[in-house]
């Protein structure tokens, strides 16, 4: 879809800071309230802007931290709807929460949060190791978050603000 | 014995005025929590691959010399930056010297060309060092100043004006700072003209153009008949965040070269080895960082702009650097008390505009380059301070739409 350059200079606004009030919006694209709100809108009806996740670091929350997996997943394509179906069966598990096609050694790379190791045993066996077509699965857990959607976890110094407070 | 240390000093040094910035700063830096705008460098950490260069350069031992002028790879770099850029080529072997700074090449190009008693002309409102560094040199600066009624651009009739017998050069710096405001390259070509008729030299202090945002950057030495007198000076504090690496440079004709390299030796030998090397880094490889935190200042610019109009501290709309420079007469207070007062009432620090010149009085400069989760509280605080002062209502009929 072939976008203009105000609707190109909101995304990137709120690709940045979705948190911002569609006043500064407009004052920073330079258009007006009116604009800003009918361009997002559209955007979100186009599933251009597709949602406006919030990154928590879990880890750092006691009791929260959960377990994340990502699994390689050989699978034989079906004549017709190749990767496809299978693909769209597996999205669907709540567990799930992405899932890619890959070239390379494996086929669909799938990410799985749960609470414990237990529950994503139990996913993996009971429900993504049956379903037909899958060939075999290979399970590596997650130990440690060092950059995710390009935000890093670990660096809080980056984030510092070392300058003097004035300067010429 | 008591010694009589004014009989010691020199005449020169003891005249000069100690930097304004430098009274603010110490007060603003003895509170806490001060939300600042008042700080004349990036927000953002210099390109990773920048650090990561220079860290390997240290790696493989690259801690001896270099060249006077610099690294001959860097020199060679600039010169294609140059040319691709802004159309202006050099010789990276007789034209270019790496500095620190671009405060060195300033200071530089100033010992190289002034003889005791040479004008300057400065327009002001000024950066803080360029009329000290003509004094130190020898010279004597000569305030030509702007006003916000053609957004502080210095227009060819006004430099005419100042023109006397005794001037031999002028600072250009566009982008301003103070001001942000930029001279296009018409306007530009109607000052060069000025200037080829009084046989003047241009200094030219560029290290605000990567950060220009409504047009292109265009440099004096690419305006016909300027390349033969003007020390283009530049650097990678602000386009590539690098401000602590103290990295300039200079390209000028290879007569002023000359010159310049022989007061450079002598003073300093040359930039740093391993900070040369991740330059080398910065200008082959992170333009798309540079373009990516230009548009970030952009927006912010923008908002910035539009929010003190609303508020009704006047303010034009800047064409780069990462400043603003609004008027504050609204609120009958001088710069200083303006900066002051707002600094104890509600903690935002800004800098009062007299310290760049008397042109600068009645203004101050913030600046935008921080983020904007702080710009809006610094903004929503500036504004219950003005409301506190009685201004607001007033104001608001005089208020100047920007857009």
């Amino acid at each position: 879809m072939q976008l203009s350059s105000v609707e190109i200079e909101i995304l990137k606004i709120i690709e940045e800071n979705h948190k911002l009030s569609v006043e500064s919006i407009a004052l920073m694209a330079m258009c007006s309230e009116e604009t800003v709100r009918k361009t997002i809108e559209k955007l979100e009806y186009e599933k251009i802007i597709m949602s406006y996740p919030t990154l928590i670091n879990w880890s750092k929350v006691e009791g929260q931290e959960g377990v994340i997996a990502m699994i390689d997943v050989k699978v034989t394509p079906k004549r017709g709807v190749g990767f496809d179906e299978v693909a769209e069966r597996i999205s669907r598990f709540p567990e799930v929460s992405s899932l890619y096609l890959m070239s390379g050694a494996y086929d669909l790379s799938i990410t799985v949060e749960g609470k414990t190791m237990n529950q994503i045993a139990a996913f993996v066996s009971d429900k993504l190791s049956t379903i037909e077509n899958v060939v075999s699965t290979t399970t590596h857990f997650m130990l440690k978050k060092y950059k995710h959607d390009g935000v890093s976890f670990n660096s809080g110094n980056d984030d510092k603000d070392r300058r003097m407070v004035v300067s010429p | 014995m008591k010694h009589d240390y004014e009989h010691y000093l020199s005449q020169t040094a003891k005249e000069l005025q100690p930097s304004g910035i430098r009274k603010f700063f110490d007060l603003a830096a003895s509170m806490e929590d001060v939300i600042s705008l008042g700080v004349g460098e990036p927000d953002f950490i210099t390109p990773w691959s920048i650090r990561e260069a220079t860290i390997l350069s240290l790696e493989q031992g690259f801690t001896s010399y270099t060249a006077n002028a610099g690294l001959l790879e860097l020199r060679e770099e600039i010169t294609t930056y140059l040319a691709t850029r802004f159309g202006v080529h050099y010789n990276p072997n007789n034209q270019i010297i790496v500095t620190i700074g671009a405060s060195q090449a300033i200071d530089l190009a100033f010992r190289a060309i002034l003889n005791q008693g040479d004008e300057v002309l400065i327009v002001e409102p000024a950066f803080v060092s360029y009329a000290p560094l003509v004094a130190i040199a020898g010279g004597k600066p000569v305030a030509v100043s702007t006003s916000p009624v053609n957004g502080f651009k210095v227009t060819a009739e006004q430099i005419e004006a100042a023109i006397t017998e005794k001037t031999k050069a002028i600072l250009l710096c566009s982008p301003n700072n103070p001001t942000g405001s930029m001279l296009t390259k018409d306007e530009l070509t109607e000052i060069a003209e000025i200037i080829q008729k009084y046989d003047l030299i241009v200094v030219s202090d560029e290290i605000y153009a990567e950060l220009s945002y409504d047009e292109d950057f265009c440099s004096v030495a690419a305006i016909e008949g300027m390349y033969e007198r003007t020390i283009l000076i530049n650097g990678f504090s602000k386009g590539f965040a690098m401000t602590g690496w103290r990295l300039g440079f200079l390209a000028a004709p290879k007569e002023f070269f000359e010159v310049m390299l022989k007061i450079h030796q002598y003073t300093t030998m040359c930039a740093p080895n391993m900070l040369q090397r991740g330059a080398v880094e910065a200008l082959r490889n992170t333009y798309p960082e540079v373009e990516s935190m230009r548009n970030s200042y952009r927006r912010r610019r923008n908002y910035v702009v539009q929010t003190l109009n609303q508020m009704g501290l006047e303010c034009h709309t800047p064409g780069g650097a990462f400043y603003v420079f609004p008027s504050i007469r609204s609120t009958g207070l001088s710069s200083e008390q303006f900066a002051e007062e707002l600094l104890m009432q509600e903690k935002v620090a800004v800098v009062p505009g007299h310290v760049f010149g008397e042109s600068g009085e009645g203004y101050i400069r913030c600046s935008y380059a921080t983020s904007m989760e702080q710009l809006q509280e610094a903004l929503k605080r500036i504004q219950r301070f003005i409301e506190k002062k009685g201004v607001y209502a007033d104001s608001q009929s005089e208020k100047v739409n920007a857009r």
